[in-house]
């Protein structure tokens, strides 16, 4: 019977609290737990995050003080379908900025637009004041805006120190002539190795260095790949969905390092669809949905936002679906009907 | 008994036979395509014919043995780029379509009446037309030598000569791929081989370092087809799809991306393809026919390379632990 009711529930509420109710289920205490006791930093630079947005007015496209990062008129659209329309977006310096929406609200496509893997129908973006539009996405890490992936890419074949070096810019060693003559390069190489032991050790990877990158565990594939954004000296990094498919006790651990990101002077932007999982350690949320900048603002203002409630929840969430629909006549009709037709 | 000992003799032969050379030389090619950048050449063939014609006709129009060479390579390289322009920025299986077909219209086009004027059309070039300048530059002097159980010609055809240039290649195409391979160039090629886009993510231009690899690979395929078509003729039909699965063969056998797999497999595979064929030519000398034996032999390395496949892809040198992890 409880079957039969489902197709009568508002269809754009139903994925929503199943997904809820299966979360809460499979995992009830241990998420919420370790995000709750994820605190956060009291650094230098989370206070002047803080103190620098508080002057900011959360309304969407609203301007920052010192931005890294403006978006204008961004569209991509998929056939008839347009999964990014962002008018403006401004991403302040030195700071965590959270880019959260329900699934399919057009985070990670926005994301590939900004970092170089698809190229939007329209709209301009640059990074440090360099426009960034029909840039490589190589040339736009060269230019200091790294990022990870939602499905993790380590380099399973080659080792975790191996993963590592890659990363390294500028090594001489990677031009074909060069690399034949080893004194050319080993010196660089032998700087990076360092370089790369110190961070791996920071991210409780230096024991792993000689493994291959496709024996470790889910969790570690993402350090180890933020750890490699690292080694390229980005000054800024972009995360996409960082805690997906990572156990509890290492979330924790992998909020506190992007926190540990943003206090040595980087700034963060990470894509995220569990808004709890970002409002201890962000100092800005934006909001997407359906493609559109729906909110922005300091994340416990945002939480409270109208519009960000309607966006996860559906505009019709507090109707009750429950038993009363049932005794709506009509209702009752059709599925006796439905009956008689068995 | 005696039999038995020539056809050994005939297999021992051919681990240090020049075709094994040239096989070796284009498998170290397409081990530095698909072995450390994970590019699907499925045309190594195309190379090594577009060697042998550009040595061959350039050779018979007159220019000395380094010019003919050159146009060799500069042949591939260019070769290389054409194919790789439009689709190292697509999936890599669009290499793989690419290649077989290139490869084909290559041979296609060397069978053509149209160019027969320089080709020879379908009868191909006879050796004797470009092989001069080689032999020429040999310093050993005429009449026969014999090492063991080994006795050839020292100059001509099938010679000492031909196998010490030949194997003095691999002897130098085995040093650049192991100075290439243990450098970070090296290991771009191998984190290309892992996930091109997370290396584009890391700010390294994949185009670039791919382009480079088939350019190089293709070089060392067109360097085989030289020294495959100097004891015998340049024939484009015996230069075709076939050639490249046994190159595939040879590869996957001695292991891929490992740096001595491509001369293992080469003289393992000629080695046993020669035993098998010279066995069944003596054993069965009244019930087979000398094609039949050549189908059935080619049957055979059919039914080997999907066994090797299946049961041991890593080939003989490669490392298990390392393939494990291929879960893409």
């Amino acid at each position: 019977m409880p079957d039969e009711t489902l197709p009568e529930t508002p269809p754009e509420t139903l994925p929503e609290t199943t997904e809820n109710d299966v979360t809460e289920v499979t995992e009830p205490e241990s998420t919420v737990e370790a995000l709750e006791s994820v605190e956060r930093s009291d650094s230098a630079a989370a206070k002047a995050a803080e103190h620098v947005l508080a002057t900011v007015e959360p309304t969407v496209g609203v301007s920052k003080p010192d931005t890294i990062l403006v978006a204008d008129g961004v569209q991509r659209r998929f056939g008839g379908m347009t999964a990014v329309d962002v008018d403006h977006l401004e991403v302040q310096r030195g700071v965590i900025t959270a880019l959260i929406g329900p699934n399919g609200a057009g985070k990670t496509t926005f994301f590939n637009l900004l970092t170089g893997f698809d190229k939007p129908n329209q709209g301009s973006w640059s990074f440090e004041g360099k426009s960034l539009a029909g840039i490589s996405a190589a040339k736009v890490a060269r230019n200091g805006m790294v990022r990870t992936f939602q499905l993790t890419k380590a380099l399973s074949r080659l080792t975790v120190l191996q993963n590592m070096q890659l990363a390294a810019m500028d090594n001489p060693g990677e031009n074909l002539f060069a690399s034949l003559v080893k004194p050319l390069w080993s010196g660089t190489e032998k700087r990076n190795a360092e370089k790369a032991l110190e961070i791996l050790s920071r991210f409780k990877l230096d024991a792993k260095k000689d493994d291959f990158a496709g024996s470790l565990s889910g969790g570690q594939r993402k350090l180890l790949e933020m750890a490699r954004a690292l080694m390229t000296d980005p000054t800024m990094i972009m995360l996409d969905e960082p805690m997906a498919g990572v156990n509890p006790a290492l979330v924790q651990s992998l909020l506190g390092h992007i926190q540990a990101l943003r206090d040595d002077g980087m700034t963060v932007l990470f894509v995220e669809h569990d808004m709890h999982a970002v409002r201890h350690i962000s100092d800005w949320v934006v909001v997407m949905a359906e493609g559109r900048i729906v909110a922005e603002g300091p994340p416990a203002a945002v939480m409270q936002d109208q519009a960000v409630v309607d966006a996860y929840l559906g505009a019709h969430h507090d109707t009750d679906l429950g038993d009363d629909s049932l005794l709506d006549p009509a209702v009752l009709a059709r599925l006796e009907a439905e009956e008689e037709k068995r | 008994m005696e039999e038995l000992s020539r056809i050994l003799t005939q297999a021992a032969g051919e681990l240090i036979a020049p075709t094994t050379a040239a096989y070796v030389l284009a498998a170290i090619g397409l081990n530095l395509h698909f072995g450390y950048t994970g590019l699907l050449n499925m045309g190594q063939a195309g190379f090594m014919l577009l060697g042998a014609y550009g040595f061959a006709i350039s050779t018979i129009a007159g220019s000395p043995l380094w010019l003919a060479v050159l146009v060799a390579l500069v042949a591939s390289i260019l070769f290389a780029l054409i194919l790789g322009m439009p689709t190292l920025k697509l999936r890599g299986d669009y290499l793989a379509i690419v290649t077989i077909a290139a490869a084909e219209i290559i041979r296609m086009l060397g069978r053509s009446s149209g160019l027969a004027e320089w080709t020879g059309g379908q009868a191909g070039l006879r050796g004797n037309e470009f092989k001069d300048t080689f032999a020429a530059l040999s310093p050993l002097p005429d009449g026969r030598t014999a090492i063991g159980p080994f006795e050839y010609l020292n100059n001509g055809s099938d010679s000492w000569w031909v196998r010490i240039v030949g194997w003095s290649l691999v002897a130098l195409a085995l040093l650049v791929v192991w100075l290439l391979t243990r450098s970070p160039w090296g290991r771009l090629l191998k984190g290309v081989r892992e996930d091109e886009d997370a290396v584009r993510a890391l700010g390294k231009n994949v185009y670039a370092v791919k382009m480079q690899a088939l350019v190089l690979g293709g070089v060392l395929g067109s360097l085989g087809g030289i020294i495959y078509v100097l004891p015998r003729a340049v024939q484009p039909d015996g230069m075709a799809r076939s050639m490249t699965f046994f190159v595939w063969t040879v590869l996957l056998l001695g292991g891929a991306a490992t740096l001595f797999g491509p001369v293992l497999g080469a003289m393992l595979f000629w080695a046993v393809f020669m035993l098998l064929r010279a066995g069944m030519r003596e054993g069965m000398a009244g019930t087979l026919a000398p094609d039949q034996v050549e189908n059935i032999g080619g049957l055979v390395v059919g039914l080997a390379l999907m066994l090797l496949v299946i049961f041991r892809p890593q080939g003989i040198l490669g490392n298990k632990k390392e393939l494990a992890f291929d879960a893409r």
